[in-house]
């Protein structure tokens, strides 16, 4: 009986937690990849999805259900076992990084200690999905593709590690919550972090565009040079599982971008009305916020040349976070005795 | 506890057979992913003993950087294999004797060796209660032992310069892209407006006729 108390109980406590997140989120991502095909068609005068359901609200199901039926292909001299583990590899940890995000106060399934840390390290690792499909296809397109996106994520990484280090700085926690937390302020949206860590908010949200591979920076997938990247030689169900690990990237981009930034689930205007409101409406309204930030990039600006990429990611945004870095940390350390002297 | 031992074994049991397979499998690609597997299973067990900042920071600097540029120089070299594998077999005696020495010696030198006294001491309870993991290596980072973690800045700036100075080559007559020139470009330095009559075309003297 103890034995149940002590090691089942809580395992099936985070298995039922899991299994709400996961389906909460997937049913989420269904919805941001309409939202994303309906504010694109919307910029281009276009209806967009329209047909399956009101509004085309079943569009996405659809599709889920049109990937699931159909036949996969394996390419005769793919390296099958590769082959099919970079799509699995994708869409877990995609998902795994969403275990330690804290949705409102307390609702995340692991509140760990290294929150931020551990979303880098997963999202770091999101580069193995591209390298192994690329070079498990044997084929040339697939095999180009997944040489610059390693290229490309590789980079942008670096500048994203820095901004994370200055909202650290900033919070003084690795802690999700507790960097939420220390966003709470008198002024409510004035006291969290885009305001004083403007021009790292602007790096942050450009990284996490390219970070996900999102145009005007999708050069895996430039059709015009690389027919469809590194996904040329995929169909069915591993390709669905790319594409549902690139949304669940980006809804997670969208979630880190609320907690450092925009003050998580706290509300904007810190007073009656407003704080009756749950915290995970504000996160929800934040996140997609970013979002629409995402999708209307997308529509308006043209794709990036590989150069151009290259130099923002080494030569503009390395160098700029590496100051803010120092700048902050010179704030945090001696800013009391700019205040001491004024006085 | 009995399954934070089941834990350990379990990650300890894929750590040993992946490192196994770095070295027995064939396919070059294949080994470094069982070497990313087996760096994933070692922040596992950096997680089961309290260290959760060094699990990260592995899996972010080896498996999330270092990693990815070993499959890069592994996936564009095009190594014969059959040619690597083809004296095994007329090797093995010398390698097998030279394994053997090695490792009587590791257990000569390692079997006499006496742990000092304050040793276990110092390991067991090196955090103090009340921070966190992270604040405690920060803590001795950068006080105990600054000197020796600038040092190590040091070398690896040095290492990174070295490697650049030596693989630096300006190539004569190589095409570059300049920003700065391509965003100094106006509308009127490359393109006119021409106004094209109905049935004449661009003929001979239209050209001037920019509106």
């Amino acid at each position: 009986m103890e034995f149940f108390w002590t090691y089942l109980w809580p395992l099936i406590v985070i298995l039922a937690e899991s299994v709400l997140l996961l389906v909460v989120l997937l049913v989420a991502i269904a919805y941001i990849l309409l939202a994303d095909r309906k504010i694109w068609a919307a910029v281009q005068m276009r209806r967009g999805p329209n047909v399956v359901g009101p509004w085309g609200l079943f569009q996405s199901f659809a599709d889920l259900l049109k990937f699931m039926v159909k036949e996969p292909v394996i390419p005769a001299g793919a390296n099958k076992g590769v082959f099919l583990l970079a799509p699995l590899i994708t869409c877990v940890l995609a998902l795994a990084a969403w275990a330690v995000i804290p949705v409102n106060i307390g609702w995340a399934i692991a509140d760990i200690n290294v929150g931020v840390l551990y979303i880098f390290a997963v999202s770091s690792l999101m580069v193995y999905g591209v390298i192994m499909a690329g070079w498990a296809s044997n084929s040339k397109y697939p095999f180009l593709a997944a040489l610059r996106s390693a290229a490309q994520m590789v980079s942008y990484e670096v500048s994203i590690g820095f901004v994370i280090i200055t909202v650290l700085l900033c919070a003084g926690s690795l802690n999700l919550s507790k960097i939420v937390e220390a966003q709470n302020g008198p002024y409510g949206v004035f006291s969290w972090y885009w305001l004083p860590l403007f021009p790292m908010f602007i790096v942050f949200f450009i990284s996490a565009l390219a970070e996900t591979n999102r145009p005007p920076f999708d050069l895996v997938e430039a059709e015009s040079e690389l027919v469809a990247g590194f996904m040329v030689e995929y169909g069915s169900s591993p390709y669905m599982m790319f594409m549902l690990g690139e949304y669940v990237a980006i809804a997670t981009m969208c979630a880190m971008g609320t907690i450092m930034f925009l003050g998580g689930w706290l509300s904007p205007i810190p007073y009656a009305p407003f704080t009756w409101v749950p915290g995970i409406i504000w996160f929800v309204l934040k996140a997609f916020f970013l979002f629409f930030g995402f999708a209307m990039v997308k529509a308006i600006v043209p794709r990036y040349r590989y150069d151009q990429l290259m130099r923002l990611g080494w030569k503009v945004f390395l160098p700029l976070s590496l100051a803010m870095v120092v700048v902050v940390a010179g704030v945090l350390q001696y800013g009391h005795l700019a205040t001491a002297a004024m006085k | 506890m009995i399954v934070a031992a089941l834990f350990f074994y379990l990650f300890a049991g894929i750590l040993v057979a992946s490192a196994f397979m770095v070295i027995a499998s064939k396919n070059p690609v294949h080994s470094v992913l069982y070497l990313i597997l087996a760096f994933v299973n070692a922040a596992g067990l950096f997680v089961m003993m309290g260290a959760e900042f060094l699990a990260m920071i592995l899996v972010v600097v080896y498996v999330g950087a270092v990693a990815v540029l070993f499959l890069f120089v592994v996936m564009m070299l095009d190594v014969d294999f059959a040619e690597l594998k083809k004296g095994v077999l007329q090797y093995l005696p010398v390698g097998l004797l030279l394994g053997g020495i090695f490792l009587a010696e590791l257990l000569l030198v390692v079997g006499s060796w006496v742990i000092g006294p304050g040793v276990p001491k110092a390991i067991t309870a090196p955090i103090p209660t009340g921070i966190s993991n992270t604040e405690a290596i920060g803590l001795v980072l950068y006080t105990k032992y600054v000197y020796f973690f600038e040092i190590s800045g040091m070398i690896l700036l040095v290492a990174m310069i070295g490697a650049i100075v030596l693989t630096l080559r300006h190539k004569e007559r190589v095409k570059r892209q300049s920003i700065s020139a391509q965003n100094a470009r106006t509308p009127e330095m490359s393109m006119h407006v021409v106004k094209v009559r109905q049935g004449q075309g661009l003929g001979s003297n239209s050209t001037g006729s920019a509106s």
